[in-house]
Formats: structure tokens, sequence, C-alpha cells
């Protein structure tokens, strides 16, 4: 009973982000084609397919780095094909990247506070007119940035500029940073690439804590075993379109998955 | 020697500071040198001088704010005229320059910023004539305070409303979002959009600032000299000596800045003579560009 009720809210229950009929043409090339999935909510989607599948073109128009060709996007139900990627922030599409590039003379902590969204300090006036409104929450963004660095083991360079951060560390000031702007969603673009394997574990451990927390999680990885030991489903695409979807185990016994990395050679 | 020159010298500082630091922060920001700049100041000073013949026609004479030179109407006319010359700017920038960034090549915008100063300026001779004209024909005397200085009340008054702007800045830059987001740009725009900034907001904020501060500037030019046409174009050199000295992109370095070229232009004007002056700043700026090109306040990109 409580079963069916539960599986009856989540059919209900609108899709945290949507893509419908995606497309997004480069010149000649294709690079999404025609691509519809949904994000549920509380959900890790992983994204995963050989290099030159689209998934990075994928993530730039899920977060509106660049606008589709055709097709609708639709964040917590609303229509945000056409909205500029600060909007979709705004509207709780947090976004992570490939290589992670922080403001390298700014502190960590500034580093994450600059993510905060409606904040009365985003105003000029505002500034001037009501300073000591803008000073508390100068100060609660400050707490909120020392907790969320604290939570991604970075506390203790807080203060720092952030061009001192290793590779991966940086994936972890970029994770604190989406936090921030308190995200309903979270695209992780390869969160793995070229991150230690300590290091790797603290991100994994991370990013399960803040599912825990309620936040959705889509991500790109080419690392499998962290595919499989975090993700709920998968998506699979190749060569611009999406191959097919399922639990990691389906998605790792499908035949055309298989075929798709190996290059037909199988 | 006569140490006069400090007090002479803090004043030309704190116009050229104040002009500096628009131009300081909109060649950080929008990555341009704005020759405009000092139209702005000319043009701050008379719209100032606009509202003040509004107001004295609207209310009639007003005594003037013993032992100052000026009264309430010339503080409510500043606070009207810097929102105009922000909005002068903000105009400028949507009609000329965003258009051309938008084609990506920083040279086309310079050249664009000095056919709008001339442009500025020729507007102000058509519609004020280039006859210099003045906030108020009063004398002061200066008070002598020590160590054979002597100093009017207005000039007190000016040095520290620079004082409270450069604070007010420094502060605004570094504790708020608004000016971390300025930084954010000035470090790297593309990064800056990722983070969710809303760039096209910051660069309006830049130049509201700018012409604000430019307008404050004139208006001081305008009280301790005179007003013209030509005075802000006359303030370029010095400006943007004082943004390179200090560093581009900082507030207090173009605050630093602009007090070193007005200190060192007061002294030179006393030991060497008043001809020299304007070789003071020229000196200044190849000195810096050949020893410590990111100047005293400057991060180096990356």
């Amino acid at each position: 009973m409580s079963d069916t009720t539960a599986q009856q809210r989540a059919n209900t229950l609108t899709p945290v982000l949507t893509a419908r009929n995606v497309v997004r043409r480069f010149g000649g090339l294709v690079a999404v084609n025609n691509v519809s999935f949904e994000v549920r909510s509380g959900e890790i989607l992983g994204l995963i397919g050989p290099n030159g599948a689209g998934k990075t073109t994928m993530f730039d128009l899920l977060a509106g780095s660049i606008l589709p060709t055709s097709g609708d996007i639709l964040l917590n139900g609303t229509l945000v094909s056409g909205e500029a990627a600060h909007r979709r922030i705004g509207r709780g599409l947090g976004r992570t990247f490939q290589i992670p590039r922080p403001l390298p003379n700014l502190t960590l902590i500034e580093n994450v506070m600059l993510a905060e969204q409606g904040q009365a300090g985003e105003r000029l006036l505002a500034n001037f007119l009501t300073p000591r409104r803008v000073a508390a929450e100068e100060r609660a963004a400050e707490t909120k940035a020392i907790e969320l660095l604290e939570l991604v083991t970075l506390a203790r360079l807080a203060r720092e500029p952030a061009r001192v951060l290793s590779g991966g560390q940086r994936k972890l000031l970029e994770l604190a940073r989406v936090m921030m702007a308190d995200p309903a969603i979270i695209l992780l673009d390869e969160p793995a690439a070229g991150v230690n394997a300590t290091l790797l574990e603290v991100i994994i451990d991370r990013i399960r804590d803040i599912n825990a927390r309620g936040i959705t999680f889509l991500l790109i990885e080419h690392n499998i075993d962290m595919v499989t030991r975090l993700c709920h489903r998968v998506l699979v695409m190749a060569s611009g379109q999406l191959l097919c979807e399922g639990t990691p185990d389906e998605v790792a016994r499908d035949p055309r998955v298989i075929e798709a990395y190996l290059g037909g050679a199988a | 020697m006569n140490l006069q020159f400090v007090v002479d010298g803090l004043l030309a500082g704190s116009m050229i500071g104040l002009g500096a630091i628009g131009v300081t922060l909109t060649y950080s920001i929008l990555r341009f040198s704005n020759f405009a700049h000092g139209d702005f100041m000319a043009w701050g000073a008379y719209a100032t001088l606009a509202v003040v013949g509004a107001i004295g026609a609207m209310f009639g004479k007003i005594a003037p704010m013993a032992p100052l030179s000026f009264g309430w109407p010339l503080i409510a006319a500043v606070i009207v005229g810097m929102a105009i010359t922000g909005l002068l700017a903000l105009l400028l920038d949507m009609m000329l320059f965003a258009r051309l960034r938008a084609k990506g090549q920083a040279i086309i915008v310079v050249m664009a910023s000095f056919g709008a100063s001339m442009a500025l300026r020729s507007l102000l001779e058509f519609i004020f004539s280039s006859r210099p004209t003045y906030f108020s024909r009063a004398i002061q005397i200066a008070m002598p305070v020590g160590f054979g200085i002597r100093v009017t009340p207005d000039q007190i008054a000016l040095l520290l409303l620079t004082a409270v702007l450069v604070l007010g800045v420094h502060l605004l830059m570094t504790r708020t979002q608004t000016g971390r987001s300025m930084q954010a740009l000035s470090q790297n725009a593309a990064l800056a959009r990722i983070v969710g900034i809303d760039v096209a907001k910051i660069v309006r904020v830049t130049w509201i600032i700018g012409g604000a501060l430019a307008c404050v500037a004139g208006v001081m030019i305008g009280i301790l000299i005179q007003i013209r046409p030509f005075m802000g174009f006359d303030m370029l050199l010095p400006m943007f000596a004082a943004a390179i000295l200090g560093g581009i992109g900082s507030v207090p370095g173009a605050v630093l800045g602009g007090l070193i070229i007005g200190m060192a232009e007061a002294g030179a004007v006393q030991l060497v003579g008043a001809e020299w002056r304007a070789a003071v700043s020229f000196i200044i700026l190849m000195s810096v560009l050949f020893v410590r090109p990111i100047g005293l306040f400057g991060v180096r990109e990356r």
C-alpha cells in the first residue's frame, strides 16, 4: 500500500530537469541529436558515453552556456531553453566543469561567496542605503561559505588565494561554490578526472552526503567504478544520440553500449 | 622650502584620484582605456552648475553655509549631478561602447572613446560656451594651520568628502557581493559568468560608479579652480598616470597614485617651475611602465 502511494507520488512529481527533443548543431555537425530524458528528484543520474558522444555539449545546453538549435529544457517544470546561464543558477541549477578554474586571485572563501544568490548587496544603492542589512547578510554568507569549505575539507585554506590549489582541490572548491547557490540539482562534469585515489574517495563521500540532503545529481564520468558505486540510473550517449538508459548493471550488460565503446569491433 | 605644496598636492591628488578610480575600474572590468572619462568630469561639473541654477530659480538666493563658499543647493546639486553623470556614462556605453565591445576589438573601443570625448566636449561648448565659469565668485580667506601652510574651509571640506567617498568605494569593493563580482569580472569575465554573476549588471554598476565619482572630481575642480569645457580633458594624463601607477583595477592604488602625482606636480611647481607641471605625470607614467608595469597594487594576471 505504502509502496503504491510512493510510486504514485514519484509518477506525479515534476522531474527536476527535463530535456525534450533537444538538438544542437555546430555547422554541419549534429553534436546533440534529438535527446530526451528526465532527471528525477533526489536521484544520482549518470551520463556516460565514449569521447565525442556529446555529453559536455548536453551539459552546456542544460546549464545555458549554449542554446539549443531546437527542443526544450525544463527546470522544475519551467521552460528555460532561452535563459542565460546566470538565471538558471538562480533557479537552482549548479554546474561544475571538467577542468575547474576558480578565480585565481580571490581567496577560497571569496570564490565560494561569489555564488550566493539574491543578496541585497548585489544592488548598488542597497549597499549605501541599508549597509547594516548588507553587512548582516555578508556575515551570514561568510558563515555558510566556511561551513561548505569544511564540508569539502578545505576550511584550513579558506583565506588563501585559489591559485594555490591542486587540481583535485579545485574540484572540491567548485562543489562548495555550487552548493553556495542552494541548488536543487548539480551537474558534475567528470569529477574523478585527474584526481588521486584518496581525494577521489573524499569526492565520492561528499557527493553522497550532499545527495542525502535531497540534492539531485547529473554526473558525466568515465570512471565506471565511480558510476557503479554512486549512480541510481545511467544514461548512455553515443554520436550525439541517447543509446539507452537503466541501472548501472543493466547498462553494463547492454550489447549496444559495449559496441559503442569498442566501435563495433566486439 | 614652503610646505604649502602639501595641501595643494593633496587637493590635486584628490581630484586626480577620484577620476582615476573610474579609469581603473573601466580599464580592468571592460578592458579598454576610456579617454572620454575626463569629459564625464566636465559634464558632472556643468550638470551640477545647471542644477544649482535651477534650485536658485525655484528657491531664490540662498546664503552659503559659513564658513564654506557654498550652501545646501550645491550639496543637493552634486547628488543630482552624480546621478546624471552616472546615467550619461551608462547611456554612452549603451549607444556606443557596448556595441563596439560586442565586436571584440579593444582598439576600436578606445578610438571610439576619443571620438566620444570630442563630441561630449564640443556639446558642452555649444550649450554653455567655452568661457570659464564658477560656482561662486566669493573669495575665501585661507586660514594658517602652522608650518607655513594655509587652507580654506572649502579645501578642508572637499578633502574630507574625498576621504569618505574613497572609503565608501573601498568598502563596496571588498565587503559586498557587488564588489566581489566586480573583482571577479576584472580577473576573468568568462569565469565570472559561469559562477552566476549577471555581467551586464556589473558593467552598468561600473559605469555608474565611475561617472558619479568623475562628477565629484569635476565639481571639486569647479569649486577650487574654475569650470570650463576642457577641465576634464586636461586631467586625462594625470588620471591615467595615477591609475597605472596604482595598479590597474586597484581602488586604493588609484587614490594613492593620484595623491603621489598630485604631490609631485605641486612639488615640481615649487622646485622647478610651473611650466614643468604637466611633464611630471608623463615622467611618472613612463617610469612606472619601465620599472614596474603592474603598478603599486597591481596583481600579475594568473
